[in-house]
């Protein structure tokens, strides 16, 4: 039996041995943690810098993103300065938190990034391309790459993908399915409409990809394995 | 590869994915670990997996990648 997925609540253990307690700094790590602990000028010449980076890390990461968000323009900027303000505020808040298990900066830059794709998520809403619940089943042999010419050839195995999602799923999970693969709507936004944790929408989305495979496994449209040794 | 295999690739799960707050906790760690050129994938096959199949924690990665390789 397969052990199940830390997903589905398994093992942690790759995970939690990285939360050791802190090593030996590096020496720029240590120095970051020196200047912004210190006093006076010290102090604020060491978040005015750290402040300059993250700005410059959003912005980039707004841009590196722009192809994949409504999002844009003069509003893609301003999500860029207030992900930095934010993780700025965070960056402050917890760095007692640091611990060592990696370079101050990478610790420091990861709070900026999260900021900018949590975001992006709520800014999505401001103009969506699609409507939440809009079930644009039509679409998705077009989501999934298939050939147009081929949809014919495609129609009975998306038949009973449909049949699984209308009929296997629950009602959460439906909605969820729906909206994420049926309609392309990004996570992280779907995560800030319905007031989830991006794991709560991956969570779902993880056990109703389980729940269509088994299906179309036991209708002979695919074959076993569903997981490849990598 | 048919027209399927993307389909047949997405339906298809790691019993190993950590999924999203496991793999956000650590992204550093194992940014870190890419980055100086380590064996991130080996040391933590479960975030790996995760990574490769969640495509918002798949764009963190990349972003806090490129973030660190710039300085």
């Amino acid at each position: 039996m397969r052990a199940e997925p830390a997903a589905a609540g398994g093992s942690l253990s790759d995970v939690e041995c990285a939360r050791a307690p802190a090593k030996d700094l590096d020496e720029e790590s240590a120095g970051w943690l020196r200047r912004l602990g210190a006093d006076g000028g010290e102090r604020l010449a060491a978040e005015r810098e750290l402040h300059a980076r993250l700005v410059r890390i959003a912005l980039a990461e707004v841009r590196r993103r722009s192809a994949r968000t409504p999002v844009t323009g003069q509003e893609l900027e301003d999500v860029a300065y207030q992900s930095a303000a934010d993780a700025m505020l965070a960056i402050l808040a917890k760095l007692g938190d640091f611990r060592g298990e990696s370079r101050f900066t990478t610790w420091a830059y990861r709070f900026v990034i999260l900021e900018v794709s949590s975001k992006l998520g709520r800014h999505y809403w401001r103009n969506p391309p699609v409507a939440l619940d809009a079930g644009q089943w039509e679409r998705l042999p077009d989501r999934l790459g298939i050939d147009p010419e081929r949809h014919a050839e495609s129609a009975g195995i998306l038949a009973e993908v449909r049949r699984v999602v209308d009929e296997e799923l629950t009602s959460h999970q439906r909605r969820i399915f729906v909206a994420i693969v049926v309609d392309g709507i990004p996570l992280d936004a779907l995560a800030a409409e319905l007031g989830l944790r991006r794991n709560a929408i991956y969570k779902v989305i993880f056990d109703a990809r389980r729940k269509i495979r088994r299906a179309l496994v036991a209708n002979g449209y695919l074959e076993e394995p569903g997981w490849e040794q990598r | 590869m048919n027209d399927l295999g993307r389909l047949e690739r997405f339906l298809r799960t790691d019993p190993r994915d950590v999924g999203c707050d496991e793999a956000m906790a650590i992204l550093h760690v194992y940014v870190d670990l890419a980055a100086a050129g380590e064996d991130a994938a080996g040391r933590y096959p479960g975030v790996t997996a995760h990574l490769l199949a969640c495509g918002p924690c798949g764009e963190d990665f990349a972003g806090l990648l490129l973030a660190v390789a710039r300085g």
